[in-house]
């Protein structure tokens, strides 16, 4: 048989595998999240199997979290339902951002790989497709991220849920700081620039004063900020040259 | 599980996964126009950035932190020298991981 193979791209699997590896921060960065979910979920008064159902079929932390805070304070569905759904507006813009990379894909991939988007996953791959090479597995390595990310989510989901509060502490060990290095060093190498570097700030400054905000607005705000900032340093650049 | 749980789960993971399918699902069908695609290269700095400076400035999530003992601005700010320097994610996780336990351990 012809081997026509390119030999310079890595194959579907080793794209897969590198996407769950990579991950590895992350995963280490989010069990705890998912264990205290576990954990609170019971006291605020989620069954067993809606704790386990909501990591299943929702899964999206900070939504998760805000839910059954919200529960435990006897509010309505309507009203989580809402709020859950501006706490996650921000997946619209990892939606928008990955576009041109699924566009060429089947609904069969397009469909998972949207339910999978998380913050993590998002990080991680959008490194990924940004690198030079141009290899044609790189929704396999975003898929690698997923799978990592959704099994991680779902374990420590039910070990929270099993043990209740039987592992205290684990909030305290500070292993989310695993999440703010992978950002830092996803992040800092793309500085390259100066409309980089002011949208940077423009988001980290804007962040900041609207960290008060209910429900993860002050990071929508912040993101229209960072991008708006940067498009405008840029368009001045242009008209200078 | 409850009826209500079930209607709960059902319209948060329906609002949360159209969310995210907004626009895979248009595909190829859609092309944005040039001023959205130089927007869209903004997202990912404008996002982590916005994530992470609050975290590691407040780690508690209510009082600023702005001096050496804080371990997550440490471990943070080696992180980044270490990305800058070295362009390699890996090492200025693990390097900056480190440096927040040891920090962490010193200061307890």
């Amino acid at each position: 048989m012809l081997n026509l193979s390119i030999p310079s791209y890595p194959d579907y699997r080793t794209e897969l595998w590198h996407g769950a590896r990579d991950s590895l921060p992350m995963l280490v960065g989010s069990a705890p999240f998912a264990l205290i979910f576990g954990t609170l979920a019971a006291s605020s008064g989620l069954s067993a199997m809606a704790t386990l159902a909501m990591s299943l079929f929702v899964y999206a932390g900070s939504s998760q979290f805000i839910a059954i805070s919200l529960l435990a304070g006897g509010a309505g569905l309507a009203v989580i339902v809402v709020t859950t759904f501006v706490v996650n507006l921000r997946h619209a813009l990892y939606s928008a951002t990955f576009l041109p990379y699924v566009a060429g894909l089947a609904q069969r991939w397009r469909i998972p790989l949207a339910f999978w988007l998380t913050d993590e996953t998002f990080a991680v791959v959008q490194h990924r497709y940004g690198a030079a090479d141009a290899s044609p597995h790189k929704h396999w390595y975003y898929l690698g991220s997923c799978l990592a990310m959704y099994s991680n989510w779902l374990i420590w989901t039910l070990v929270g849920g099993l043990l209740g509060h039987a592992v205290p502490g684990l909030d305290q060990m500070g292993l989310e700081f695993a999440m703010a290095a992978t950002f830092t060093g996803i992040v800092v190498p793309v500085l390259k620039n100066r409309p980089m570097v002011a949208a940077a700030l423009a988001a980290a400054v804007v962040a900041l004063a609207a960290r008060e905000l209910p429900y993860k607005l002050g990071l929508m705000l912040a993101a229209l900020a960072g991008v708006l900032v940067g498009l405008w340093l840029e368009s001045r650049e242009e008209g200078a040259k | 599980m409850s009826n209500d749980e079930l209607l709960l789960i059902a319209g948060m993971a329906i609002v949360t996964f159209l969310i995210r399918y907004s626009f895979f699902a248009l595909g190829d069908k859609v092309h944005f126009p040039p001023l959205v695609k130089r927007a869209l290269r903004y997202v990912p700095v404008a996002v982590l950035t916005a994530i992470t400076v609050p975290m590691v400035l407040l780690p508690d999530g209510q009082h600023w932190h702005l001096d050496w003992r804080n371990a997550w601005l440490l471990g943070a700010v080696v992180s980044g020298l270490i990305a800058w320097r070295y362009q390699h994610l890996l090492s200025a996780i693990g390097g900056g991981m480190a440096v927040f336990f040891i920090a962490r351990w010193l200061l307890a």
